[in-house]
């Protein structure tokens, strides 16, 4: 049986008139990798940012766990056990590889020593034992997006969020990434990625949401999906939809 | 084992020893106020060092505790040790006050703030008559006595208080360096955002920073009064005290617990210097000079004199290796 953690219910967020997300509505269930796609503009960042506390929707509902978290703070978000990723990284400069995830491991300890062995065990899991002596700043853009994951896991999720963590990255450092995520998944945990790269996320999602300006316009198993013609009319425009044109 | 444990041990049993060796009364006067500013400087760091809020007016938490055991002196003949603790709690109290609202709003609201505390509780102290107003409070003189903090024979006493007091907070200062405490407040002054979206409360942790700051500065302030043993509203909350706190950080290295002692022991030698030798013309040459320090070090090495220095370690430390890896 599903066991749904996290439901999204009619989220509308407007900025002045322009609205950039409307009555958007899903669920995740335990254990699932849940992909949110969507070109450009379409409002997945500003639905992110609905979730975790970073914005106030402007109506509707997230329920977590059975509880009302809606327009909950960031922190308190995170402490609950949802914690996110961002589109634009952002790593702690003048600290070093290990400092920037320890100081997610300190979420759920005081002891220096605990948050150390947290640490190094993630270190491990993200490949970045070698690096952890770097500073933030000096890392390459693949590594700050890596630390970054590192440091989101540190804080030991129920659900991690990324928001397009693969851009930027080559074949093999997507595979990891890809390979990352079911491991977590089969760990227990629960994902929602944001993500452009189909090749990347077809494979791992149990379920897909399709975002166009601020609507879903399509939800469903990754086989669907790629079927759907509002998606690729989304995606191509309507004007290269092979389908709309021969009618 | 406490990290740093070693370097500090040995630069608070240097400090010890200096007014042993070199005993005339004008280094031992450089001394007392280099450890006070020094002190100062490692608060300040807790707050703007370590958590990236910018503070200009550390002088209100220094006069608070200045005033408090001053007037406690005066008016009850209370012990200045123990107006010296009602003093740290009372700035900790204002501190809480200014803080915890504007650290709520996003933009630099705090540090307008600051900048208008000091000045505003210049002027109340000014024309209040329970505190002498602008008249000021001259101590009551005692014969030397630990009880109520006063040496006229000496100032090695007011050294080795000083010292005390230094050692306890830098000893303090590293220990949240290390800890939780202060990995969370160096996370939000990197990013406010990230903070937040690993679980950290960022206004409780920067309202925290603030009060252990003004709480120290205060131990400070009340010090410097019993070492003064005369104090008034324009000497105690001025500008000045706040900037030359800021300059003297900015200088020996910000955010790093040696930062605010290297500082103190260039602008205090030098600002009593250019006092005794140019007298009153000599007013604000010290700062002068220090300025164009500080620019210097703005534009070559943003991490002060102790980044300077870790640079040219780790520069030998390279060039070691590489002649140990020649040798082999
Ligand atoms: N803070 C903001 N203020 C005003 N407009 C915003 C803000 N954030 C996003 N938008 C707008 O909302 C729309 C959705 O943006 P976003 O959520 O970043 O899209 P996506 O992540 O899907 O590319 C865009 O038109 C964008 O310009
Ligand atoms: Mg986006």
């Amino acid at each position: 049986m599903l066991k749904q953690i996290l439901n999204i219910d009619n989220i509308t967020m407007k900025f002045g008139s322009l609205v950039a997300n409307e009555n958007v509505s899903f669920t995740i269930n335990e254990n699932e990798i849940v992909s949110l796609i969507g070109p450009n503009g379409a409002g997945k960042t500003t639905l992110f940012n609905c979730i975790t506390g970073y914005y106030q929707p402007f109506s509707g509902k997230v329920t977590y766990k059975d509880m009302d978290i809606t327009g909950f703070t960031a922190y308190k978000i995170c402490r609950l056990g949802i914690t996110r990723t961002f589109q634009i990284v952002q790593t702690l400069k003048e600290m070093t590889v290990e400092e920037n995830i320890m100081t997610g491991a300190f979420l759920n300890t005081k002891s220096r020593k605990e948050a150390e062995a947290i640490t190094s065990e993630i270190m491990e899991l993200t490949d970045l034992t070698k690096k952890k002596s770097i500073l933030g700043g000096s890392l390459t853009i693949v590594d700050k997006k890596r630390v970054e994951i590192a440091r989101s896991l540190a804080t030991k999720p129920q659900i991690l969020m990324l928001d397009e963590c693969m851009a930027g990255l080559n074949q093999t450092e997507i595979k990891d990434v890809m390979n990352l995520c079911l491991k977590l998944k089969e760990s227990g945990l629960s994902l929602l990625i944001v993500e452009h790269i189909m090749e990347a996320i077809m494979p791992i999602s149990d379920n897909i949401v399709v975002l166009n300006a601020g609507k879903k316009i399509a939800e469903g198993v990754p086989s669907d999906i790629v079927n759907n013609d509002d998606v690729i009319k989304a995606y191509l425009g309507d004007k290269y939809h092979a389908k709309s044109q021969k009618s | 084992m406490v990290k740093n444990k070693k370097t500090l041990i040995i630069i608070i049993a240097v400090l010890a020893a200096l007014p042993l060796i070199f005993k005339s009364d004008s280094f031992h006067n450089i001394m007392v106020l280099l450890l006070i500013y020094a002190t100062l400087g490692e608060a300040w760091n807790i707050i703007t060092g370590f958590a990236g809020q910018i503070s200009f007016g550390h002088a209100a938490f220094f006069g608070i505790g200045a005033y408090t055991s001053s007037v406690l002196f005066y008016r009850f003949d209370i012990s200045p040790w123990v107006g010296m603790v009602l003093g740290g709690i009372f700035a900790a109290m204002v501190a809480l006050i200014i803080s915890y609202p504007t650290f709520r709003l996003k933009g630099s609201y705090f540090a307008i703030a600051t900048l208008a505390v000091a000045e505003i509780i210049k002027q109340l102290f000014v024309s209040w008559k329970f505190v002498e107003g602008a008249t000021g409070i001259s101590l009551p003189i005692v014969d030397d006595s630990w009880l109520c903090m006063e040496f006229h024979t000496t100032k090695l006493p007011y050294i080795y208080i000083a010292l005390g007091l230094f050692a306890i907070v830098i000893f303090v200062c590293n220990y949240i360096e290390n800890s939780k405490t202060g990995f969370y407040l160096k996370a939000i002054r990197e990013s406010h955002e990230v903070a937040e979206s690993i679980g950290i409360n960022t206004t409780n942790y920067k309202t925290l920073a603030m009060v252990i700051s003004a709480f120290i500065s205060a131990f400070a302030g009340s010090l410097y009064a019993q070492y003064v043993l005369y104090i008034d509203p324009f000497m105690i909350f001025t500008l000045d005290i706040s900037i030359k706190i800021v300059l003297l950080t900015v200088l020996g290295g910000i955010g790093n617990i040696y930062g605010p002692l290297i500082g103190a022991s260039i602008l205090i030698p030098l600002s009593e210097i250019t006092r005794v030798q140019l007298g009153g013309t000599g007013r604000g040459i010290d700062l002068m000079i220090f300025g164009l320090l500080v620019i210097l070090v703005a534009c070559y090495q943003p991490k002060g004199i102790i980044g300077l220095v870790n640079k040219v370690a780790k520069k030998f430390k390279k060039e070691g290796e590489g002649n140990v890896e020649a040798n082999s």
